[in-house]
Protein backbone atom coordinates (compact mmCIF):
# COMPACT_ATOMS: atom_id res chain seq x y z
CA UNK A 1 0.00 0.00 0.00
CA UNK A 2 1.17 3.38 -0.66
CA UNK A 3 1.06 6.02 2.20
CA UNK A 4 0.72 9.60 0.85
CA UNK A 5 0.10 12.62 3.22
CA UNK A 6 -0.89 16.21 1.77
CA UNK A 7 -0.74 19.34 3.74
CA UNK A 8 -1.22 23.30 3.27
CA UNK A 9 -2.36 26.12 4.00
CA UNK A 10 -5.85 26.52 4.69
CA UNK A 11 -7.69 27.45 1.04
CA UNK A 12 -4.99 26.18 -0.99
CA UNK A 13 -6.86 24.01 -2.99
CA UNK A 14 -5.24 20.41 -1.22
CA UNK A 15 -9.25 18.79 -1.45
CA UNK A 16 -10.05 19.95 -4.72
CA UNK A 17 -6.58 18.99 -6.30
CA UNK A 18 -6.92 15.18 -4.63
CA UNK A 19 -10.89 15.25 -5.53
CA UNK A 20 -9.96 15.17 -9.78
CA UNK A 21 -6.15 13.18 -8.65
CA UNK A 22 -8.63 10.63 -7.06
CA UNK A 23 -10.88 10.48 -10.40
CA UNK A 24 -7.86 9.82 -12.33
CA UNK A 25 -6.93 6.63 -9.76
CA UNK A 26 -10.25 5.38 -9.57
CA UNK A 27 -10.95 5.41 -13.15
CA UNK A 28 -7.46 3.28 -13.56
CA UNK A 29 -9.39 0.93 -10.87
CA UNK A 30 -7.16 1.69 -8.21
CA UNK A 31 -8.13 1.05 -4.42
CA UNK A 32 -8.24 4.55 -2.75
CA UNK A 33 -9.21 5.61 1.31
CA UNK A 34 -8.94 9.14 2.27
CA UNK A 35 -8.03 9.97 5.92
CA UNK A 36 -8.53 14.15 6.70
CA UNK A 37 -7.64 15.52 10.00
CA UNK A 38 -8.69 18.79 10.80
CA UNK A 39 -9.21 21.26 14.05
CA UNK A 40 -12.90 22.42 14.55
CA UNK A 41 -15.16 21.21 11.93
CA UNK A 42 -15.03 19.78 7.91
CA UNK A 43 -17.06 18.87 5.24
CA UNK A 44 -14.45 17.51 3.14
CA UNK A 45 -15.60 14.29 4.60
CA UNK A 46 -18.59 14.03 2.25
CA UNK A 47 -16.78 15.17 -0.52
CA UNK A 48 -14.44 12.72 -0.72
CA UNK A 49 -17.77 10.01 0.21
CA UNK A 50 -19.17 11.54 -3.45
CA UNK A 51 -16.45 9.71 -4.67
CA UNK A 52 -17.47 5.86 -3.54
CA UNK A 53 -14.52 5.52 -1.37
CA UNK A 54 -14.00 4.71 2.36
CA UNK A 55 -13.32 8.13 4.15
CA UNK A 56 -11.84 8.67 7.82
CA UNK A 57 -12.19 11.82 9.75
CA UNK A 58 -10.23 12.93 12.96
CA UNK A 59 -11.04 16.36 14.49
CA UNK A 60 -8.29 17.43 16.93
CA UNK A 61 -10.80 19.97 19.18
CA UNK A 62 -8.52 21.24 21.47
CA UNK A 63 -5.18 19.80 20.31
CA UNK A 64 -2.99 20.62 17.54
CA UNK A 65 -4.12 19.03 14.78
CA UNK A 66 -0.34 18.11 13.92
CA UNK A 67 0.31 16.84 17.50
CA UNK A 68 -2.71 15.20 17.13
CA UNK A 69 -1.81 13.86 13.04
CA UNK A 70 0.86 11.49 14.34
CA UNK A 71 -0.63 9.34 17.53
CA UNK A 72 -3.31 8.51 15.12
CA UNK A 73 -1.29 7.46 12.14
CA UNK A 74 -1.01 3.85 13.07
CA UNK A 75 -5.11 3.87 13.23
CA UNK A 76 -5.56 5.43 9.42
CA UNK A 77 -2.96 3.42 8.20
CA UNK A 78 -4.36 0.22 9.72
CA UNK A 79 -7.60 1.00 8.89
CA UNK A 80 -6.32 2.05 5.12
CA UNK A 81 -4.83 -1.87 5.29
CA UNK A 82 -8.35 -3.27 6.21
CA UNK A 83 -10.12 -1.80 3.45
CA UNK A 84 -7.44 -3.20 1.50
CA UNK A 85 -6.62 0.32 -0.04
CA UNK A 86 -3.66 0.22 -2.66
CA UNK A 87 -3.47 3.63 -1.82
CA UNK A 88 -4.09 5.73 1.69
CA UNK A 89 -4.50 9.34 1.29
CA UNK A 90 -4.00 11.77 4.52
CA UNK A 91 -4.94 15.03 4.10
CA UNK A 92 -4.02 17.32 7.22
CA UNK A 93 -4.89 20.86 7.53
CA UNK A 94 -1.98 22.04 10.05
CA UNK A 95 -2.99 24.87 12.28
CA UNK A 96 0.04 27.02 12.59
CA UNK A 97 2.41 25.70 9.81
CA UNK A 98 5.31 25.15 11.96
CA UNK A 99 5.46 21.88 11.74
CA UNK A 100 5.45 19.06 8.38
CA UNK A 101 3.51 15.74 8.18
CA UNK A 102 5.82 14.14 5.70
CA UNK A 103 6.95 10.61 6.62
CA UNK A 104 10.38 9.12 5.86
CA UNK A 105 9.69 6.12 3.31
CA UNK A 106 6.28 7.74 2.27
CA UNK A 107 5.30 10.07 -0.45
CA UNK A 108 4.54 13.33 0.99
CA UNK A 109 2.68 16.48 -1.04
CA UNK A 110 2.13 19.94 -0.13
CA UNK A 111 -0.07 22.31 -1.62
CA UNK A 112 0.21 25.85 -1.99
CA UNK A 113 -1.73 28.79 -4.02
CA UNK A 114 -0.68 31.04 -6.45
CA UNK A 115 -2.49 33.95 -4.88
CA UNK A 116 -0.34 33.71 -1.52
CA UNK A 117 1.99 36.07 -0.26
CA UNK A 118 5.49 36.00 -2.52
CA UNK A 119 7.05 35.37 1.03
CA UNK A 120 4.85 32.47 2.77
CA UNK A 121 7.35 29.73 1.39
CA UNK A 122 9.61 31.06 3.81
CA UNK A 123 7.12 31.29 6.35
CA UNK A 124 5.79 27.82 5.93
CA UNK A 125 9.25 25.98 5.60
CA UNK A 126 9.34 22.36 6.76
CA UNK A 127 6.00 22.04 5.46
CA UNK A 128 7.51 22.76 1.71
CA UNK A 129 11.19 21.78 2.29
CA UNK A 130 10.28 18.16 3.39
CA UNK A 131 8.04 17.56 0.51
CA UNK A 132 8.56 15.10 -2.23
CA UNK A 133 6.16 17.01 -4.33
CA UNK A 134 4.96 20.61 -4.42
CA UNK A 135 1.69 21.60 -5.52
CA UNK A 136 1.19 24.88 -6.56
CA UNK A 137 -2.97 25.84 -7.78
CA UNK A 138 -4.27 29.17 -8.74
CA UNK A 139 -2.33 29.69 -11.54
CA UNK A 140 -5.40 30.25 -13.66
CA UNK A 141 -6.06 33.46 -12.29
CA UNK A 142 -2.08 35.28 -11.95
CA UNK A 143 0.23 36.15 -14.88
CA UNK A 144 2.86 34.04 -16.26
CA UNK A 145 5.23 36.30 -14.51
CA UNK A 146 3.71 35.78 -11.23
CA UNK A 147 3.51 31.72 -11.71
CA UNK A 148 7.69 31.56 -12.80
CA UNK A 149 8.26 33.72 -9.97
CA UNK A 150 6.55 31.57 -7.45
CA UNK A 151 7.73 28.42 -9.00
CA UNK A 152 11.25 29.60 -8.61
CA UNK A 153 11.10 30.29 -4.79
CA UNK A 154 9.65 26.74 -4.50
CA UNK A 155 12.92 25.37 -6.41
CA UNK A 156 15.05 27.42 -4.15
CA UNK A 157 13.32 26.12 -0.89
CA UNK A 158 13.12 22.51 -2.23
CA UNK A 159 15.49 21.99 -4.74
CA UNK A 160 14.64 18.24 -4.98
CA UNK A 161 11.04 18.53 -5.51
CA UNK A 162 9.18 17.34 -8.59
CA UNK A 163 6.69 20.98 -8.59
CA UNK A 164 3.43 20.53 -10.34
CA UNK A 165 0.85 23.29 -11.57
CA UNK A 166 -2.70 21.66 -10.74
CA UNK A 167 -5.95 23.90 -11.14
CA UNK A 168 -8.42 22.84 -8.88
CA UNK A 169 -11.58 23.62 -10.51
CA UNK A 170 -10.50 22.10 -13.88
CA UNK A 171 -8.38 19.54 -12.79
CA UNK A 172 -5.94 20.50 -15.30
CA UNK A 173 -2.66 19.10 -14.44
CA UNK A 174 -4.14 16.35 -11.99
CA UNK A 175 -3.31 13.62 -14.56
CA UNK A 176 0.76 14.24 -14.09
CA UNK A 177 0.29 14.01 -9.52
CA UNK A 178 -1.49 10.90 -10.60
CA UNK A 179 0.94 9.32 -12.23
CA UNK A 180 3.67 10.39 -9.96
CA UNK A 181 1.77 9.33 -6.90
CA UNK A 182 1.66 5.88 -9.11
CA UNK A 183 5.87 5.75 -8.60
CA UNK A 184 5.61 6.09 -5.22
CA UNK A 185 7.01 3.29 -3.23
CA UNK A 186 4.85 0.67 -1.35
CA UNK A 187 5.04 0.37 2.45
CA UNK A 188 4.18 -2.42 4.64
CA UNK A 189 3.75 -0.71 8.14
CA UNK A 190 3.91 2.92 9.48
CA UNK A 191 5.08 1.84 12.48
CA UNK A 192 8.62 2.63 13.41
CA UNK A 193 9.22 4.94 10.66
CA UNK A 194 10.10 8.89 11.63
CA UNK A 195 8.55 12.23 10.71
CA UNK A 196 11.10 14.48 8.51
CA UNK A 197 10.95 17.03 10.25
CA UNK A 198 10.47 17.73 14.57
CA UNK A 199 7.33 18.88 15.65
CA UNK A 200 7.94 21.65 18.09
CA UNK A 201 7.10 21.62 22.42
CA UNK A 202 3.98 23.16 22.76
CA UNK A 203 3.07 21.72 25.98
CA UNK A 204 1.33 24.71 28.37
CA UNK A 205 -1.73 26.06 30.56
CA UNK A 206 -3.52 27.03 27.29
CA UNK A 207 -3.06 23.80 25.66
CA UNK A 208 -5.05 22.27 27.74
CA UNK A 209 -8.21 24.83 27.57
CA UNK A 210 -6.66 27.78 29.73
CA UNK A 211 -8.43 31.17 28.91
CA UNK A 212 -7.10 33.88 31.60
CA UNK A 213 -4.34 35.96 30.85
CA UNK A 214 -1.39 36.77 33.70
CA UNK A 215 1.46 35.09 34.66
CA UNK A 216 -0.16 32.85 37.64
CA UNK A 217 -2.41 31.45 34.69
CA UNK A 218 0.87 30.19 32.82
CA UNK A 219 2.26 27.05 33.33
CA UNK A 220 4.35 24.60 31.53
CA UNK A 221 6.95 25.33 28.77
CA UNK A 222 6.72 28.76 28.51
CA UNK A 223 8.74 31.26 26.27
CA UNK A 224 8.65 35.27 26.01
CA UNK A 225 9.89 37.22 23.93
CA UNK A 226 11.89 40.69 24.71
CA UNK A 227 10.26 43.94 24.53
CA UNK A 228 12.83 45.01 22.73
CA UNK A 229 12.13 46.90 19.26
CA UNK A 230 12.95 45.31 16.09
CA UNK A 231 15.55 47.48 13.98
CA UNK A 232 14.76 47.32 10.21
CA UNK A 233 14.76 43.40 8.39
CA UNK A 234 11.67 41.76 10.30
CA UNK A 235 10.22 39.07 8.28
CA UNK B 1 16.53 27.82 -22.28
CA UNK B 2 16.76 24.09 -22.44
CA UNK B 3 15.84 22.22 -25.43
CA UNK B 4 14.07 23.84 -28.76
CA UNK B 5 10.72 23.35 -29.76
CA UNK B 6 10.36 22.83 -33.25
CA UNK B 7 6.98 21.22 -33.70
CA UNK B 8 3.92 20.39 -31.99
CA UNK B 9 1.64 17.67 -33.27
CA UNK B 10 -1.91 17.01 -32.36
CA UNK B 11 -3.14 13.49 -33.19
CA UNK B 12 -7.01 13.26 -32.96
CA UNK B 13 -9.39 11.85 -30.19
CA UNK B 14 -12.91 12.17 -29.88
CA UNK B 15 -15.44 14.28 -30.19
CA UNK B 16 -18.43 15.14 -27.16
CA UNK B 17 -20.27 12.54 -28.49
CA UNK B 18 -17.29 10.10 -28.75
CA UNK B 19 -17.10 10.27 -32.55
CA UNK B 20 -13.80 10.57 -34.23
CA UNK B 21 -12.39 13.86 -34.62
CA UNK B 22 -12.54 14.73 -38.18
CA UNK B 23 -9.07 16.22 -38.42
CA UNK B 24 -6.97 13.15 -37.31
CA UNK B 25 -3.01 15.17 -37.62
CA UNK B 26 -1.92 18.34 -37.25
CA UNK B 27 1.63 19.65 -37.17
CA UNK B 28 2.18 23.18 -36.25
CA UNK B 29 5.80 24.46 -36.68
CA UNK B 30 8.07 26.99 -34.93
CA UNK B 31 7.15 30.80 -36.32
CA UNK B 32 3.43 29.79 -36.59
CA UNK B 33 0.67 31.47 -35.32
CA UNK B 34 -2.14 29.28 -35.12
CA UNK B 35 -6.09 30.83 -33.99
CA UNK B 36 -9.02 28.38 -32.73
CA UNK B 37 -12.78 29.48 -33.27
CA UNK B 38 -15.83 28.46 -32.86
CA UNK B 39 -18.71 28.87 -30.13
CA UNK B 40 -18.63 28.77 -26.42
CA UNK B 41 -18.11 25.25 -25.46
CA UNK B 42 -17.13 24.07 -28.74
CA UNK B 43 -13.72 23.12 -26.92
CA UNK B 44 -10.98 25.57 -27.90
CA UNK B 45 -10.23 25.56 -24.04
CA UNK B 46 -9.85 22.03 -23.94
CA UNK B 47 -7.84 21.38 -27.04
CA UNK B 48 -5.21 24.64 -25.38
CA UNK B 49 -5.33 22.10 -22.61
CA UNK B 50 -4.65 19.06 -23.96
CA UNK B 51 -1.55 21.09 -25.30
CA UNK B 52 -0.34 22.66 -22.08
CA UNK B 53 -0.72 18.97 -20.11
CA UNK B 54 1.02 17.01 -23.31
CA UNK B 55 -2.25 15.27 -23.54
CA UNK B 56 -1.36 11.20 -24.25
CA UNK B 57 -5.10 9.89 -24.91
CA UNK B 58 -5.54 10.51 -21.11
CA UNK B 59 -7.33 13.40 -21.29
CA UNK B 60 -11.49 13.53 -22.00
CA UNK B 61 -10.61 14.47 -25.73
CA UNK B 62 -8.55 11.36 -25.95
CA UNK B 63 -6.08 13.46 -28.35
CA UNK B 64 -2.07 12.47 -28.00
CA UNK B 65 -0.14 15.75 -28.47
CA UNK B 66 3.81 15.34 -29.47
CA UNK B 67 6.68 17.43 -29.20
CA UNK B 68 9.29 17.46 -31.64
CA UNK B 69 9.76 13.67 -33.06
CA UNK B 70 8.62 12.35 -29.70
CA UNK B 71 11.78 12.59 -27.95
CA UNK B 72 9.91 14.66 -25.29
CA UNK B 73 7.33 13.59 -23.37
CA UNK B 74 7.03 16.13 -20.88
CA UNK B 75 7.52 19.95 -21.13
CA UNK B 76 10.82 21.12 -20.01
CA UNK B 77 10.98 23.59 -17.18
CA UNK B 78 9.03 27.20 -18.61
CA UNK B 79 8.57 26.02 -22.40
CA UNK B 80 4.98 27.36 -21.92
CA UNK B 81 3.95 30.73 -21.72
CA UNK B 82 -0.29 31.08 -20.46
CA UNK B 83 -2.20 34.11 -20.92
CA UNK B 84 -5.77 34.45 -20.27
CA UNK B 85 -8.49 37.23 -20.11
CA UNK B 86 -8.98 35.53 -16.44
CA UNK B 87 -5.12 36.47 -15.46
CA UNK B 88 -4.08 39.40 -13.05
CA UNK B 89 -1.65 40.40 -11.18
CA UNK B 90 -1.32 40.18 -7.69
CA UNK B 91 2.29 41.03 -6.11
CA UNK B 92 1.69 44.35 -4.65
CA UNK B 93 5.04 46.06 -5.74
CA UNK B 94 6.19 48.84 -8.32
CA UNK B 95 6.79 47.39 -12.07
CA UNK B 96 9.94 47.80 -11.99
CA UNK B 97 10.98 45.62 -8.50
CA UNK B 98 8.73 42.93 -10.47
CA UNK B 99 10.72 43.03 -13.74
CA UNK B 100 13.91 42.67 -11.79
CA UNK B 101 12.45 39.79 -9.32
CA UNK B 102 11.03 38.11 -12.63
CA UNK B 103 14.18 38.87 -14.44
CA UNK B 104 16.54 38.05 -11.52
CA UNK B 105 14.14 34.27 -11.09
CA UNK B 106 15.04 33.18 -14.63
CA UNK B 107 19.01 34.59 -13.94
CA UNK B 108 18.71 37.46 -16.63
CA UNK B 109 20.24 40.02 -16.53
CA UNK B 110 18.61 43.16 -15.27
CA UNK B 111 18.77 46.71 -16.87
CA UNK B 112 18.37 46.02 -20.63
CA UNK B 113 15.79 43.83 -19.78
CA UNK B 114 13.62 45.97 -17.89
CA UNK B 115 13.89 48.43 -20.06
CA UNK B 116 13.17 46.70 -23.08
CA UNK B 117 9.58 45.23 -21.25
CA UNK B 118 9.35 48.64 -20.54
CA UNK B 119 9.33 50.09 -24.03
CA UNK B 120 6.87 47.03 -25.67
CA UNK B 121 4.32 47.90 -22.82
CA UNK B 122 4.28 51.30 -23.58
CA UNK B 123 3.83 50.27 -27.31
CA UNK B 124 0.88 47.90 -26.84
CA UNK B 125 -1.07 49.97 -24.18
CA UNK B 126 -2.89 53.06 -25.10
CA UNK B 127 -1.77 54.67 -21.93
CA UNK B 128 1.46 54.79 -20.46
CA UNK B 129 3.46 53.26 -17.66
CA UNK B 130 5.47 54.23 -15.68
CA UNK B 131 8.04 52.06 -13.75
CA UNK B 132 7.44 53.28 -10.11
CA UNK B 133 3.53 52.21 -10.51
CA UNK B 134 2.11 49.24 -8.40
CA UNK B 135 0.92 46.29 -10.85
CA UNK B 136 -2.12 45.90 -8.98
CA UNK B 137 -2.88 49.82 -9.80
CA UNK B 138 -2.60 48.96 -13.80
CA UNK B 139 -5.35 49.37 -15.85
CA UNK B 140 -7.19 45.93 -17.61
CA UNK B 141 -5.01 47.18 -20.94
CA UNK B 142 -2.19 47.91 -18.95
CA UNK B 143 -2.14 44.92 -16.98
CA UNK B 144 -2.19 43.06 -20.73
CA UNK B 145 0.22 44.99 -22.35
CA UNK B 146 2.58 44.38 -19.46
CA UNK B 147 1.83 40.45 -19.42
CA UNK B 148 2.62 40.40 -23.34
CA UNK B 149 6.18 41.82 -23.28
CA UNK B 150 7.05 40.18 -20.32
CA UNK B 151 6.03 36.97 -21.06
CA UNK B 152 7.92 38.06 -24.95
CA UNK B 153 10.83 39.25 -23.09
CA UNK B 154 11.50 37.99 -19.89
CA UNK B 155 9.63 34.33 -20.31
CA UNK B 156 10.74 33.49 -23.29
CA UNK B 157 9.12 30.24 -23.59
CA UNK B 158 8.86 29.29 -26.96
CA UNK B 159 5.53 27.74 -27.00
CA UNK B 160 2.72 30.81 -25.95
CA UNK B 161 -0.55 29.52 -25.34
CA UNK B 162 -3.54 32.85 -25.19
CA UNK B 163 -7.37 32.21 -24.18
CA UNK B 164 -8.65 35.11 -25.85
CA UNK B 165 -6.81 38.34 -25.60
CA UNK B 166 -9.47 41.22 -25.37
CA UNK B 167 -10.21 44.87 -26.53
CA UNK B 168 -9.17 46.21 -23.94
CA UNK B 169 -7.01 49.87 -24.74
CA UNK B 170 -4.30 47.24 -26.09
CA UNK B 171 -2.87 46.70 -30.29
CA UNK B 172 -3.76 43.37 -30.59
CA UNK B 173 -2.02 42.83 -33.61
CA UNK B 174 1.17 44.25 -32.51
CA UNK B 175 0.83 41.78 -29.44
CA UNK B 176 0.59 38.70 -31.87
CA UNK B 177 3.55 40.28 -33.80
CA UNK B 178 6.16 40.75 -30.68
CA UNK B 179 5.05 37.22 -29.57
CA UNK B 180 5.52 35.42 -32.95
CA UNK B 181 8.97 37.38 -33.60
CA UNK B 182 11.08 35.39 -32.27
CA UNK B 183 10.31 31.84 -34.02
CA UNK B 184 7.06 30.97 -31.16
CA UNK B 185 4.97 28.85 -31.70
CA UNK B 186 1.61 30.54 -30.90
CA UNK B 187 -2.01 29.32 -29.98
CA UNK B 188 -4.80 31.55 -29.80
CA UNK B 189 -8.46 30.72 -28.80
CA UNK B 190 -10.62 33.50 -30.07
CA UNK B 191 -13.40 35.14 -31.05
CA UNK B 192 -12.06 38.47 -32.33
CA UNK B 193 -12.10 38.37 -36.02
CA UNK B 194 -8.92 40.62 -36.40
CA UNK B 195 -7.03 37.96 -34.56
CA UNK B 196 -8.37 35.49 -36.22
CA UNK B 197 -7.61 36.54 -39.59
CA UNK B 198 -4.41 37.67 -38.38
CA UNK B 199 -3.14 33.84 -38.68
CA UNK B 200 -2.82 32.21 -41.23
CA UNK B 201 -4.17 29.10 -40.36
CA UNK B 202 -6.96 28.37 -38.18
CA UNK B 203 -8.65 25.12 -36.29
CA UNK B 204 -12.54 25.24 -36.41
CA UNK B 205 -14.01 23.48 -33.32
CA UNK B 206 -17.24 21.84 -32.98
CA UNK B 207 -18.25 19.94 -30.59
CA UNK B 208 -15.29 19.21 -28.32
CA UNK B 209 -13.39 18.48 -31.61
CA UNK B 210 -10.81 19.80 -34.04
CA UNK B 211 -13.27 19.72 -37.35
CA UNK B 212 -11.68 21.74 -40.03
CA UNK B 213 -8.52 23.50 -40.49
CA UNK B 214 -8.73 26.67 -42.77
CA UNK B 215 -5.71 28.78 -44.30
CA UNK B 216 -6.38 32.69 -44.56
CA UNK B 217 -7.17 32.76 -48.41
CA UNK B 218 -6.32 36.09 -50.91
CA UNK B 219 -10.11 37.63 -49.95
CA UNK B 220 -9.50 37.07 -46.39
CA UNK B 221 -6.56 38.94 -46.19
CA UNK B 222 -8.30 41.93 -48.53
CA UNK B 223 -10.89 41.89 -45.26
CA UNK B 224 -7.80 41.59 -42.64
CA UNK B 225 -6.32 44.91 -44.17
CA UNK B 226 -9.72 46.51 -44.06
CA UNK B 227 -10.24 45.27 -40.41
CA UNK B 228 -7.02 46.94 -39.27
CA UNK B 229 -8.00 50.44 -41.04
CA UNK B 230 -11.05 49.61 -38.31
CA UNK B 231 -9.38 48.84 -35.90
CA UNK B 232 -7.16 51.77 -35.73
CA UNK B 233 -10.29 54.37 -36.64
CA UNK B 234 -12.26 52.45 -33.67
CA UNK B 235 -9.20 53.17 -30.88
CA UNK B 236 -8.93 56.63 -32.17
CA UNK B 237 -12.40 57.39 -31.87
CA UNK B 238 -12.06 55.73 -28.29
CA UNK B 239 -9.19 58.03 -27.56
CA UNK B 240 -10.76 61.37 -28.39
CA UNK B 241 -14.01 60.69 -26.69
CA UNK B 242 -12.12 59.46 -23.94
CA UNK B 243 -10.33 62.75 -23.87
CA UNK B 244 -13.32 64.43 -23.68
CA UNK B 245 -13.92 65.31 -27.28
CA UNK B 246 -16.62 65.80 -29.82
CA UNK B 247 -16.65 62.76 -32.18
CA UNK B 248 -16.08 64.23 -36.11
CA UNK B 249 -15.79 62.71 -39.45
CA UNK B 250 -17.30 59.46 -40.40
CA UNK B 251 -13.44 57.76 -40.99
CA UNK B 252 -12.26 56.20 -43.75
CA UNK B 253 -14.78 52.83 -43.98
CA UNK B 254 -18.26 53.20 -43.96
CA UNK B 255 -21.02 50.84 -44.06
CA UNK B 256 -23.40 51.64 -46.23
CA UNK B 257 -27.04 50.57 -46.40
CA UNK B 258 -26.38 47.04 -48.43
CA UNK B 259 -24.08 45.95 -45.82
CA UNK B 260 -20.75 45.81 -47.51
CA UNK B 261 -17.80 47.83 -47.10
CA UNK B 262 -16.65 50.91 -49.03
CA UNK B 263 -13.57 52.23 -48.34
CA UNK B 264 -12.76 56.15 -49.18
CA UNK B 265 -9.37 57.37 -50.74
CA UNK B 266 -8.20 59.08 -47.77
CA UNK B 267 -5.32 57.36 -46.04
CA UNK B 268 -5.61 58.60 -42.77
CA UNK B 269 -8.03 58.44 -40.70
CA UNK B 270 -10.31 61.65 -40.36
CA UNK B 271 -10.55 61.79 -36.19
CA UNK B 272 -7.78 64.17 -34.49
CA UNK B 273 -6.92 63.63 -31.13
CA UNK B 274 -6.22 66.90 -29.38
Amino acid sequence: MKFVTVAGPPSSGKTAVLIHTIRHLLEDGTKVVVGKIDCLGTNDGEKYQKLGIPVIVGLSGDICPDHFYVPNLEVIFNWAKEKSAHIAILETAGLCHRCAPAIKGCLAISVVDNLSNIDVPQKIGPMLSTADIVVITKGDIVSQAEREVYRRKMELINPGAEILEVNGLTGKGSLLLKTSIMQAADVDTITGRELRSSMPACVCSYCTGEKRIGKSFQLGYIKKIEATETKGGGG
Amino acid sequence: MGEDIRKITLIGGTTKSGDKETIERLEIHKGDIITLVGPTGSGKSELLSDIEQLARGDTPSNRAVILNDGELNRWGRQMVAQLSQAMNFVLDMPVEDFLELHASSRGTSNNPVIEEVMGLTNSLSGEPIDARDNITSLSGGQSRALMIADIAVISDAPVVLIDEIENAGINRLMALEILSAKGKIVIVASHDPLIILMAQKRIVMHNGGMFKVLERNKQEEEILKKLIVMDNELSALRDTLRMGDFARGGGTLLMNKSGSVEEKKEESSNLEII
